[in-house]
């Protein structure tokens, strides 16, 4: 019990102050609107009624986190799944291209990074725009896929797959020819003397060691292209996905509907991290590599 | 056909002086030739389909093309880049960095607060910020002023866990070596702590420059003044002038590689006396 608290008790007493602090913001934020509409209405409220104003109000600054739970209620557990007003349908939207961008791009970043590490031309060739491409805002270029595709017609899921895949894509490979090349001369020497041919020395050697460069990079891979199918949702008017709440939102000015919208897209973040960080501990322990 | 079969060619032509030049050796021009080469003839072969097989502008404009909308249209591109990137990431990015250096520097004599804010900072690192930016463009107007807001808080965490890891960078015995020195705290923090952290300050930076590229672009998509670099890709795309869609996406990545560039240089300069830095 000691233990726990004293890994949960800082995070959680943080947790306590940000909500405090919200709330705070909440009624700062708010209050001109509760001041406007009193003033119009010519009634004259008590500092307690005008605070409890600023935290149920429609379209407010900024919501108390009570207002989007409500709303989170509403739309999750409320709505039927197939309604398009269920949050639930919207997050299915975005999370099947997501998921299959990931495996997609991880798939392609492996088999480009064991080609990199095997053929000294391929390195010296592609690996240096990779690294290069890291610094570039890959995002931006997402809106310009979704509408060529569009052109050719193809839409729906598989361009958002496309973008989610290309941004899976740069962490991995990176993140693997590293992996592939932890071995040292010294275990590389020991292949050797066993008379290992390439292919046994990558399965029994540079494929297990890697593992451990493999999650980490994944976990960032699969952020990053839930970042990038939120981002390609944006700018075609799609009609359905966590973007398309967001930009509904931010039209409309329904604050309560993008803040439900981000809190499910961090929901839903978390919650494919974490299936990462499972599969990599299931692995390791499979391994005899768990710590 | 025989337009594929000559990109064939070229192609295979070309591998095969990479790969005679990258078995002659790594010397550092090797190095630098090698790549060049490849990205010349993916453009090169680019071109080429683009004009063999007569595809549609509308769908993938020759780099010829791109290159002539990037110079013709200059004056726009600077104009652009001066809302997108300077107004909106630059301000974004040094004021959001500069934050999550003080917070980690205040709370660095806290352990409770270290303790506290480094898992949470860890998980909003994983979480798709971006989609802040239409509440920060409803909070702070159409400007560039919404577009640094959401950069700040873009680049603050990930700068944050990565000062705060910093610090923790030093060893026991450097510690005590500093003790017997009788150092004050200042004089520990400034002589031994922060050198000790500057590479996973560095690194921080260096994350935060592609994060704030993207941060400035996106939100412009969810409004913006009829300049900036997220508002001409989304305005272009909608009249289908593709050249000058890819016109902005290479002004894009030439700031960001300069960006991240820039930070790489300052670090050498900085850490210079650092194992990673010497090899």
């Amino acid at each position: 019990m000691r233990r726990f608290w004293h890994s949960a008790g800082p995070v959680l007493t943080i947790v306590a102050a940000i909500l405090l602090g919200w709330y705070v913001l909440a009624v700062i934020l708010n209050m001109p609107w509760t001041l406007d509409r009193m003033e119009r209405a010519g009634e004259s409220l008590s500092f307690t009624e005008r605070v409890a104003d600023t935290w149920a109000q429609d379209k407010p600054r900024l919501p108390a986190p009570h207002q989007i739970l409500v709303e989170l209620y509403d739309t999750v557990i409320d709505k039927k799944i197939t309604s398009k007003r269920s949050l639930v349908y919207h997050s299915w939207v975005t999370l099947v291209p997501t998921v299959a961008g990931f495996a997609l791009g991880s798939l392609l970043g492996i088999l480009l990074a064991v080609g990199i590490v095997h053929d000294r031309t391929m390195d010296m060739s592609v690996m240096p725009w990779v690294i290069a491409s890291q610094a570039v805002p890959i995002v931006a270029i997402a809106p310009m896929i979704i509408v060529v595709l569009n052109a050719v017609g193809i839409s729906g899921l598989l361009p958002k797959a496309i973008i989610a895949m290309y941004l899976s894509f740069f962490p991995v490979v990176v993140g693997m020819v590293k992996g592939f090349r932890t071995p040292d001369r010294m275990e590389l020497d020991q292949m050797r003397t066993w008379s290992a041919n390439k292919w046994q020395t990558f399965w029994s050697l540079r494929w297990p060691s890697s593992v451990r460069f493999l999650f980490p990079s994944m976990k960032i891979a699969i952020s990053a292209s839930l970042v990038g199918t939120i981002v390609a949702e944006l700018p075609t008017g799609a009609v359905a996905g966590l973007g398309a709440r967001l930009l509904g939102g931010s039209y409309y000015g329904q604050t309560i509907q993008i803040w439900s919208a981000l809190v499910m897209a961090s929901l839903l973040a978390a919650l494919l991290v974490m299936a990462v960080g499972m599969a990599e501990r299931i692995t390791m322990k499979a391994m005899g590599m768990a710590r | 056909m025989m337009i594929l079969l000559g990109a064939i060619i070229f192609w295979l032509a070309m591998w095969a002086v990479n790969a005679w030049l990258a078995h002659r050796g790594s010397s550092r021009a090797i190095r630098i030739i090698v790549p060049i080469i490849f990205g010349i003839t993916v453009v090169a072969l680019w071109e080429w389909l683009v004009w063999g097989w007569d595809i549609n502008p509308v769908l993938l404009p020759a780099p010829s093309a791109i290159y002539a909308a990037f110079i013709g249209n200059i004056p726009t591109l600077w104009a652009d880049f001066l809302q997108t990137f300077v107004q909106g990431a630059l301000t974004g990015y040094i004021i959001g960095c500069g934050a999550a250096f003080l917070t980690a520097v205040a709370i660095d004599r806290s352990p409770f607060l270290q303790r506290g804010l480094l898992p949470i900072g860890n998980f909003v690192a994983a979480l798709p910020i971006v989609g802040i930016a239409p509440i920060m463009v409803m909070w702070f107007g159409f400007g560039w002023q919404s577009k640094a807001a959401v950069v700040v808080i873009m680049v603050y965490f990930p700068m944050l866990v990565n000062t705060v890891q910093g610090m923790k960078a030093t060893d026991p015995m450097q510690r005590d070596l500093m003790r017997t020195y009788a150092a004050s705290y200042p004089q520990r923090l400034m002589k031994l702590r922060l050198p000790a952290a500057a590479p996973f300050i560095f690194n921080g930076l260096k994350i935060s420059t592609t994060l704030a590229l993207i941060g400035a672009i996106v939100a412009e998509y969810f409004g913006s003044p009829i300049v900036g670099m997220g508002f001409r890709i989304q305005t272009e795309l909608g009249r289908l002038n593709l050249d000058m869609v890819w016109a902005e996406i290479v002004v894009a990545a030439i700031a960001g590689t300069a960006f991240y560039g820039l930070v790489t240089l300052l670090e050498r300069a900085a850490t210079f006396w650092h194992p990673s830095q010497r090899g």
